[in-house]
């Protein structure tokens, strides 16, 4: 095991893999931190402090910032890279190109968080950078299909692997949703501030269309990407059906595209146009069902791992929580349920059993399988592995179910008529019955954030251990080297 | 053809594998996209829009700036609530000049589209400043500097050429100027004339005396007077109800 690992070492450039996954873990706890901090703001206001840095408007893109594009982003660049040299067979084309987008990418993340606290903001949710970031991001990306295509001719196997479908398409699609969503006119060349090129209701539509499909791509199709090479190798079993990947990669990739429009049902965008997208939304069930059965199948006849491995726990998890977000948001997408539903904490709920449950659960899963590989060691403590599974799992729980009560309520109360037809609740009275659920959801995020810090810690003496052990064969054997 | 056809063919080929997702991610969006800028539902004018003055354009920066919208929508829905708790549902045109759209998608505070006029500017800068001494469930920020701060507005002028290039009708000149005549009137033509823009920015500030100073033009004076102008533009009173439903 270990020799073919070091050869794999040389095989492969993992250096850039290596910084990635870091860097992933690093943006994990720094968005994660942030996160709780503005969840305790809305439970706790007096944490605005009073001060334009901290307060909730400028701080919650500098949340959804750091956990989508800072942890999830280096989550995905650190195993595409990984996955598509060793399934491939090859080492990264332009390993240069490779290491401008490590740079390149985490400037990104860091002008973006530095921008929204002094006040530069799109005002475009999850898009609120401004336009030269993203142009940046623009540059950074295309050196990244540049390396991921590149690899992908290169490689040794006729085949290219399942996995590297769903990275090619998310890729792609994040391009072309990241520059058609961003058409913007600045000031001037010396002004942060931008005017978006469209207005009202076609803004509306191309955002949302931008807006669901970073979570249809970046945050789906490229996790299971992941899923699909780390689950099966880590189980040791061959993907459950080939057929399946073929009808869910095309069925996904497709139809994803349609379904941004249920986030402005009931609005002042035509009514054909939201229903198509939730219509869309209903069949996506399908897709999304196919990979998480196909991911979990692979499992079978090695059940057994889950009461033994807790890597392979988070991953099972993580697709179990793929398949309940996959099902509520169809649901939440139905006009009747999203009349209840639009504008309160079950949006928020839903958006969190994705991104903490499935997202951010396959991706420890992966880490934890291919950081000892990267650092050729094995995993400091698989205890603290296993607690952190543990305080993730019961974190989102809480997280979650205070959501789906407060999102309840709020739809409740806003629409509730007395005996005389006139409103029974005044809007105030909605925020002030929120408050139990906004401190639940708080102390949920402080159990998801607490699993998160004992990861990072689990990481570090990895790699510590990793590097000592690497310093000593060194020096029992320099000539090797 | 068909029968033939094996999924390999894809697999094998990276160049085959990226035109075809290519394909596949393109047609959502263009099916529904781009016919929004075509149809009438969606382009139609209403009586009584029409763009920010200089001062509530101003003020609509930093309504961006402050990330209003990540807690406020600004688009009221067909329902009974909301009709009596908001107002009039939103109509599309009435963000047709909002670059970018603010409708938003989480209300932990209240709908704004139409919180013009709803309250006095008293309560506006009170409430800003410190929201609990007018709401004491409320969770949202205090927001100190807002009045502190005076309001920067050296490059308006440039702001609304930018607005201008997006397709907003300030006008850059006399024959852009008529225009708006013809079509918003004098007075308000006289408000997007962009030339004019700083000093049409501060006689508002003074006549509307928005923060309760004269004296100063404060980042406060804008923002109320952009909360102050929204969901006031069309008057429903002269709207049949027949002939709303051409725009939904």
């Amino acid at each position: 095991m270990s020799a073919s690992v070091a050869a794999a070492s040389e095989q492969y450039d993992y250096d850039i893999i290596k910084r990635f996954s870091v860097m992933a873990i690093v943006w994990a706890v720094v968005g994660m931190s942030v996160g709780v901090y503005i969840a305790s703001e809305l439970a706790w206001p007096f944490l605005n402090f009073d001060s334009p840095y901290f307060s909730f408007g400028r701080f919650r893109p500098v949340h959804t910032g750091a956990v989508i594009f800072g942890f999830g982003g280096s989550a995905l660049f650190a195993t595409s890279y990984y996955v598509v040299q060793r399934t491939c067979q090859t080492r990264l084309f332009a390993p240069g190109l490779a290491t401008f987008t490590f740079w390149g990418w985490q400037a990104v993340i860091v002008l973006a968080a530095l921008s929204y606290v002094m006040g530069y903001s799109q005002g475009r949710e999850y898009a609120e950078m401004e336009w030269p970031i993203d142009l940046l991001i623009e540059v950074v990306w295309v050196a990244y299909l540049a390396v991921f295509v590149g690899t992908l001719m290169n490689r040794k196997q006729p085949h290219i692997y399942v996995a590297n479908w769903f990275y090619l398409s998310f890729i792609l699609a994040t391009a072309l949703l990241h520059t058609f969503n961003n058409i913007a006119v600045p000031v001037d060349l010396f002004s942060m501030k931008s005017y978006s090129l469209f207005s009202g209701a076609q803004d509306a539509m191309t955002q949302w269309w931008y807006g669901h499909n970073a979570v249809g791509f970046f945050l789906t199709a490229a996790f299971l990407g992941m899923m699909y090479y780390f689950v099966p190798k880590h189980a040791g079993r061959p993907v459950y059906s080939y057929r399946l990947s073929i009808v869910h990669f095309w069925a996904l990739s497709f139809m994803y595209m349609w379904v941004g429009t249920h986030h402005l049902h009931w609005t002042a965008l035509p009514d054909w146009a939201s229903t198509l997208g939730a219509t869309f939304s209903i069949m996506l069930l399908l897709p999304s069902w196919g990979g998480m059965i196909n991911g979990i199948m692979t499992l079978s006849g090695a059940w057994d791992k889950l009461r033994t491995d807790p890597i392979m726990r988070f991953m099972i998890v993580a697709l179990s929580f793929y398949g309940m977000s996959t099902f509520e948001g169809p649901l939440m997408s139905l006009k009747d349920v999203n009349a209840l539903s639009h504008y309160t904490d079950w949006t928020v709920g839903h958006v969190h059993s994705g991104a903490l449950g499935w997202v951010a659960m396959i991706s420890f899963g992966s880490l934890y399988h291919m950081i000892p590989r990267l650092w050729k060691t094995e995993m400091y403590s698989v205890k603290l592995i296993n607690a952190h599974f543990w305080l993730a799992t019961i974190g989102v729980l809480l997280y979650i179910t205070a959501m789906w009560i407060s999102g309840i309520s709020q739809g409740l109360m806003w629409r509730a008529f007395d005996d005389f037809g006139n409103l029974q609740y005044s809007f105030v009275e909605s925020v002030a019955a929120m408050h139990p659920f906004y401190a639940m959801r708080a102390i949920g995020g402080m159990f998801y954030l607490t699993g998160m810090c004992l990861m990072a810690y689990n990481v570090f003496m990895t790699i510590r251990q990793g590097v000592r052990a690497e310093v000593a064969a060194a020096h029992t054997a320099p000539a090797a080297a | 053809m068909l029968k033939n056809f094996k999924h390999e063919r894809i697999e094998t080929n990276a160049g085959w594998l990226l035109v075809l997702t290519m394909l596949a991610i393109s047609i959502g969006g263009l099916v529904e996209i781009a016919p929004l800028f075509f149809i009438k539902d969606t382009t139609e004018d209403v009586k009584g829009v029409r763009p920010y003055t200089p001062l509530e354009s101003r003020g609509r920066d930093i309504y961006i700036r402050e990330g209003c919208y990540t807690c406020h929508s600004q688009m009221i829905r067909p329902f009974r609530d909301e009709q009596l708790r908001y107002g009039h549902y939103s109509l599309a045109a009435e963000s047709k000049y909002d670059h970018p759209f603010q409708w938003g998608s989480k209300r932990t505070g209240p709908d704004l589209a139409r919180v013009g006029g709803k309250y006095s500017n008293e309560w506006h800068v009170q409430h800003l400043l410190k929201p609990r001494s007018v709401v004491p469930e409320s969770v949202m920020p205090n927001y100190p500097w807002l009045l502190t701060t005076p309001l920067d507005i050296s490059d308006v002028g440039a702001r609304l050429r930018a607005l201008r290039t997006t397709g907003v009708p300030y006008s850059a000149n006399q024959a852009e100027y008529q225009r708006n005549v013809k079509e918003f009137g004098e007075p308000v033509a006289r408000m997007l004339h962009i030339p004019d823009a700083q000093r049409n920015l501060v006689a508002q500030a003074q006549e509307g005396n928005y923060d309760g100073d004269r004296t100063s033009v404060s980042e406060m004076d804008a923002l109320v007077a952009y909360l102050q102008v929204l969901g006031t533009m069309v008057d429903f009173s002269k709207i049949k109800p027949e002939d709303l439903v051409k725009y939904r």
